[in-house]
């Protein structure tokens, strides 16, 4: 090899264009402009400001949480606690409410009840050593249930008048309260995971946390950190998305936390930990808003184009898998 | 002695199972009635028969959130049978859903075996899909009970020697995966490929075969279980058993088994739906509303994984003489 | 030659093996004897454990074949290998923690009654006789989470004779076992010659292969270089075949004024790995800890790092007591640890060189929270410059690496801490000989400049050159202390195996 004999060894191989073209998100964003060609065809309300402006609200609170847990995969765990979290901090919202609480009360209820979820979640995880899956299905099932044990079969509904701001209001024009904290939170959680040690500790720890823990990283305390991060992040999705509502039923978000793990896959998190980019996640949350947008647009109902993210989520996975496979083989074919 | 026997989950689950219908016993005298027993029996029977089935999955490392998906489907194909062809015995519907489940089993399994996609991608893709496809075959309507034959309705409710066919019908699958998990290669697989997969290989087992067994097995319980739940409750559509993938994951962890895989035994599984199932069935009966059973299983399924985690810490390795067989 | 390979109980022609960028085996040939002992030698790397995997059906060759009786074979699984009567004990013992010691032995093959069920009754009877007949004292209803070392081996042991083999694989089987075990395990291969079994026997003790074997085959950079008798040969020749010249081993150790102490443990104690730990390191020291394989030396080095908590003991580091409960305390004390497990421990193998270089040092490189990339780039190159570190580039991942160039990796991190005391566990394992001795340089050059260094190695000849003082450890406790004038080969294996001690 050749490459031995040379003393200097360069910073990098290739260029950022060629990192960028070969990457997951360019094929991502691919998908992004073909959805939006075929729904502008498929339908003549699709490029309307406003209507485009509405289809937003379909991933934004998801994306809110999407984001925190984008990086608790990266680190090799999960939350499937999140949308419970979300019951919950309504419910507690709801419940100060009803006792005249003003809007900036609730906003520290709901963010404040999301920490309290994180820190148990993380304590149960990281102080005690137990496996985040079977944790956060646990507390799942008690943060709903505890919404349960509140509400019952009735609703909260009396919220002040400009709590409707969060999920309700718009900045400017068409760009809405919940896009802008969005873009916000996209920008300030690729910060975070790209440019700080912290988000490079991420990447270490879920790529081999062993490795990890030896190179003196407090491996505990970053995922503890990462678990009051999707608890916080859920409390603010609580916020906008019972704002947006106006009430809260015990069984608000149910399921949401699928639909978000779905989001952060698609986005070419590795479910295994170690790789993924903020950017991919917020690709993914459009690729959804448009698919639901679109299909509504054309009358198709919501369980249809659940069918369709399932099929995306396997789909995206497989095709990198078939390709290498088919690529191999025809390699192989070429050589004999 | 006694610390021998406790060194068992099971029994410690079994003790602790005791200790609360005993508890109930003694504040509400006669639940212990044979008749409500049956009853509480009934009811979980088929929570228990999907808690075997992730079982078996979760023991050789994976887990199958579509699982109640699939019931939902295999459910609703069995009852759209009935209602096209009213004149179908039983029996052949029986067996179709049951098929359906094995067939939709199958598609898990061959995406983990053969394209290697990690299991929770696989099934929670799968679970979407399945529950879109009922959708797809019922327009969103009902397949409500008078549409539905009665024969089809009535087998789960008949009663052979004092206990309804739907909890024999447990018993039944209690019984073959007892066998499969302690008598069969297939079943001693499972431990293996979940307990350590690089050296599974080394003794001759297909790791990926062996996940797609699992979830074959599970993806055919959860067909049966699917005809026994339309049947029984006589309804179909597209949410039957909405999130139930996951009481059937907490059964199978209370009951000791291992998510890592490797770890957990069939009497666990059933213990743990047990447990969850006499909850249930209590709240009523000591007069607490049942909007607490979601935070009750909750809070049973942390101190379950709590527990188990102390028994199954990481040991090192033992290398003092004085240390070995002194654990 | 023809003739003979008609005996042969297996043989392989022109094996050949490629992985992506590396040619494992080329060309490869070895015939295995009935009733014969042969041993394989070798370096590592040089393809054995490739050749192992080839005749267990876990990789299947390239190119070459397999014959059994003149008959041609494929093993394309684990199982069709087993079928065929090849079996092996397995360098790292690949068996089930959660299982029973009866079901390990037989996992893959249980006997099963005539409706297809295991068959437990059998499973157990069958199980006691096999241990019974090596002489293992374990009850085969035993978990084997609750066994020690040597006590696994005999099952693993046990699990090859329970395979009706012609063939028997042992891959550096005595490497975890002592003395007294040894001799019960030289009986057991003489007991499996009688039986008519065809012997592959792995190790780098040339005492044993001269003790057991019969043939020898040497291989090296995947080719086979030389066979015979080994009544016709000797050491010497076997090392000059292995590494390809004739070998006379410098290492490269300076001479430095060893300074006060920097390190004082003492009472360092494990519930079930070590006991009465207490050592004293002093500044430009190199410390070799000599053991077997499982002496406990690893599993106190990480407890002396904070990853393994000690049930009790104290440090003192330049004479003050320090606290370490965690890596990330070690390394702010200034104690680091090359670990033995490179590509689990070491490295993060799926991230580029310099982050892996950096990890350690990430508050050096970044400016509130933030990271550098330009300082990032300049420590990394710093270091792996200084350790003349072989890459396409620094963004290349460590995984690409040679096992070399991947230790050069994680020394190069760990100097970026500036720390006073390294540990290092097993520093040239599975490195070739070019980059073994680049290692040792190093070390040399460090321990000059003043760090003090703890050099884990169960390579005799690498403790005789590079340490100034060894502490020999032996089930878990420290059972000698030799300075550099005291050290021979003969001393360390006697202390380290308990010889001319009470067991």
């Amino acid at each position: 090899m050749s490459v031995s004999e040379t003393r200097f060894v360069p910073d990098r191989l290739h260029g950022r264009a060629y990192r960028m073209a070969r990457s997951w998100e360019s094929l991502l964003i691919v998908v992004v402009v073909a959805i939006f060609i075929i729904n502008s065809f498929a339908s003549p309300y699709f490029l309307d400001a406003w209507n485009l402006s509405d289809a937003t609200f379909n991933f934004t609170e998801k994306a809110l949480i999407a984001f925190a847990m984008a990086l608790v995969i990266i680190s090799g765990e999960i939350d499937l606690s999140v949308a419970s979290i979300i019951a919950l901090a309504s419910t507690a919202m709801g419940y100060a409410a009803q006792f005249g609480a003003g809007t900036p009360e609730l906003v520290v209820i709901g963010l404040g009840i999301g920490l309290l979820c994180g820190a148990f979640n993380g304590f149960l995880i990281t102080g005690l050593g137990l496996p985040s899956i079977v944790v956060t299905i646990g507390t799942m099932s008690l943060f709903r249930g505890l919404s349960y044990v509140v509400l019952g079969d009735k609703a909260f509904t009396g919220y002040p008048a400009d709590f409707a701001f969060f999920g309700q209001g718009y900045v400017f024009w068409v760009i809405s309260f919940e896009f802008v904290l969005f873009a916000v939170m996209a920008v300030l959680f690729g910060i975070l995971l790209h440019l700080t040690s912290f988000g490079r500790m991420v990447f270490a720890i879920g790529n081999n946390a062993t490795a990890a823990r030896f190179s003196g990283i407090r491996v505990g305390r970053v995922k503890f950190l990462l678990f009051l991060m999707t608890g916080v992040m859920s409390g603010m999705a609580a916020i906008c998305l019972t704002s947006r509502l106006g009430s809260t039923r015990p069984s608000i978000a149910f399921g949401w936390e699928l639909e978000i793990v779905t989001m952060v896959v698609l986005g070419g998190i590795n479910i295994l930990g170690g790789a993924g980019s903020i950017i991919g996640v917020v690709l993914a949350a459009f690729i959804m808003g448009l698919v639901t947008f679109g299909f509504g647009l054309m009358n198709v109902p919501g369980i249809v184009m659940s069918i369709f993210i399932g099929l995306l989520l396997i789909g995206v996975i497989a095709l990198p898998v078939l390709y290498t496979r088919i690529a191999r083989r025809f390699r192989r074919d070429e050589a004999l | 002695m006694m610390a021998r026997i406790f060194k068992h989950r099971e029994m410690l689950l079994l003790v602790a199972i005791l200790l609360l219908v005993g508890a109930i016993e003694l504040r509400f005298p006669g639940f212990v009635a044979p008749r409500n027993l049956v009853s509480i029996y009934n009811d979980t029977a088929i929570l228990i028969i999907l808690a075997l089935g992730q079982a078996a999955v979760i023991l050789s490392r994976g887990i199958d959130l579509s699982i109640a998906a699939n019931l939902a489907l295999s459910g609703t194909i069995a009852a759209l049978l009935n209602v096209a062809f009213p004149d179908l015995p039983v029996i052949f519907l029986l067996v179709a859903a049951t098929f359906s489940g094995a067939v939709l089993g199958a598609i898990n399994g061959l995406l983990v075996w053969r394209l290697s996609i990690p299991p929770i991608v696989v099934t929670l893709g799968t679970m979407t899909i399945y529950r879109g496809t009922i959708f797809l075959l019922t327009g969103g309507a009902w397949v409500n009970a008078h549409e539905m034959t009665d024969a089809f309705k009535a087998v789960p409710r008949a009663v052979f020697l004092g206990i309804p066919v739907l909890a024999w019908f447990s018993l039944a699958v209690i019984a073959l995966m007892l066998v499969i998990l302690v008598m069969t290669r297939l079943g001693r697989a499972f431990y293996a490929v979940g307990g350590n997969p690089h050296a599974a290989v080394y003794t001759g087992i297909s790791v990926g075969r062996t996940h797609f067994f699992a979830y074959l097995i599970a993806g055919a319980l959860a067909g049966l279980a699917g005809y026994l739940w339309t049947a029984r409750y006589a309804v179909a559509y597209v949410d039957i058993a909405n999130g139930f993938e996951l009481d059937v994951v907490a059964a199978c962890v209370i009951g000791g088994i291992s998510i890592a895989g490797g770890a957990g035994t069939a009497v666990g599984a059933v213990l743990g739906a047990l447990f969850l199932g006499i909850i249930k069935n209590a709240l009523p009966v000591i007069d607490v509303s049942p909007f607490w059973q979601m935070a009750i299983s909750g809070t049973v399924i942390i101190i379950a994984v709590a527990v188990n985690a102390r028994s199954a810490r990481v040991k090192g390795r033992v290398i003092l003489k004085k240390a070995e067989h002194a654990l | 030659m023809p003739d003979a390979q008609q005996n042969a109980a297996i043989a392989l022609d022109g094996i050949t093996k490629t992985f992506p960028g590396v040619r494992a085996l080329s060309d490869v040939s070895l015939a295995l004897y009935p009733g014969e002992v042969t041993a394989l030698v070798g370096e590592n790397g040089a393809g054995k454990s490739t050749l192992v995997k080839i005749l267990t059906g876990i990789y299947q060759p390239d190119g070459g074949e397999i014959t059994m009786d003149g008959e041609k074979v494929s093993f394309s699984t684990a199982e069709a290998a087993s079928e065929h009567g090849v079996t092996a004990i397995h360098q790292e013992t690949v068996l089930f923690d959660a299982l029973t010691v009866a079901e390990n032995i037989f996992i893959g093959h249980a006997p099963t009654n005539r409706f297809g069920l295991i068959d437990w009754k059998q499973i157990h009877d069958r199980a006691r006789d096999i241990l019974d007949s090596i002489g293992a004292r374990i009850d085969p209803r035993h978990r084997l989470s609750e066994l020690g070392i040597a006590n696994r081996h005999m099952v693993a042991v046990a699990r090859a004779l329970s395979v009706d083999a012609r063939v028997v694989i042992m891959d550096e089987p005595t490497a975890a076992l002592s003395q007294k075990e040894i001799e019960e395990l030289y009986e057991l291969v003489e007991k499996l010659k009688a039986d008519g079994k065809a012997i592959l026997f792995i190790s780098h003790k040339f005492d044993e292969i001269f003790r057991i074997a019969d043939r020898y085959t040497v291989f090296r950079d995947g080719e086979m270089v030389g066979e015979g008798k080994i009544a016709e040969t000797d050491e010497n020749t076997l090392v000059e075949l292995m590494v390809g010249r004739p070998v006379d081993q410098v290492f490269p150790k300076q001479d430095v004024a060893i300074g006060g102490p920097v390190l004082t443990v003492s009472g360092y104690r494990h519930p079930t790995e070590f006991e009465d730990i207490g050592f004293t390191l002093r500044r430009g020291e190199i410390l070799g800890f000599y053991g077997l394989v499982g002496a406990g030396r690893s599993e106190f080095m990480q407890a002396l790092f904070g990853i393994t908590k000690p049930s009790a003991g104290a440090v003192r580091i330049d004479d003050e007591i320090a606290v370490i409960r965690s890596p990330s305390e070690a390394v702010k004390q200034g104690i680091v640890y090359v670990p033995e497990e490179r590509g689990t421990q070491g490295t993060i193998t799926a991230m580029p060189i310099f982050e892996n270089v950096t990890l350690p040092s990430l508050a050096k490189v970044s400016h509130k929270g933030f990271v550098r990339m330009a300082e990032e780039f300049a420590l990394a190159r710093e270091y792996t410059e200084r350790l003349d570190l072989r890459a396409a580039s620094l963004d290349q991942p460590v995984g690409n690496l040679s096992g070399g160039n991947q230790q050069k990796v994680v020394i190069a991190k760990w100097l970026a801490t500036e720390p006073k005391v390294i540990i290092l566990d097993e520093p040239t394992k599975g490195i070739d000989i070019g980059s073994k001795s680049a290692v040792h340089a190093f070390m040399s050059e460090l321990a000059g400049r003043g760090l003090s260094i703890i050099m884990v190695s169960s390579e005799i000849p690498e403790i005789l050159g590079m340490s100034d003082r060894v502490i020999i450890m032996r089930e878990g406790r420290i059972v000698s202390e030799l300075s550099r004038d005291e050290m021979s080969a003969e001393k360390l294996v006697r202390a380290a195996a308990g010889i001319g001690v009470a067991a």
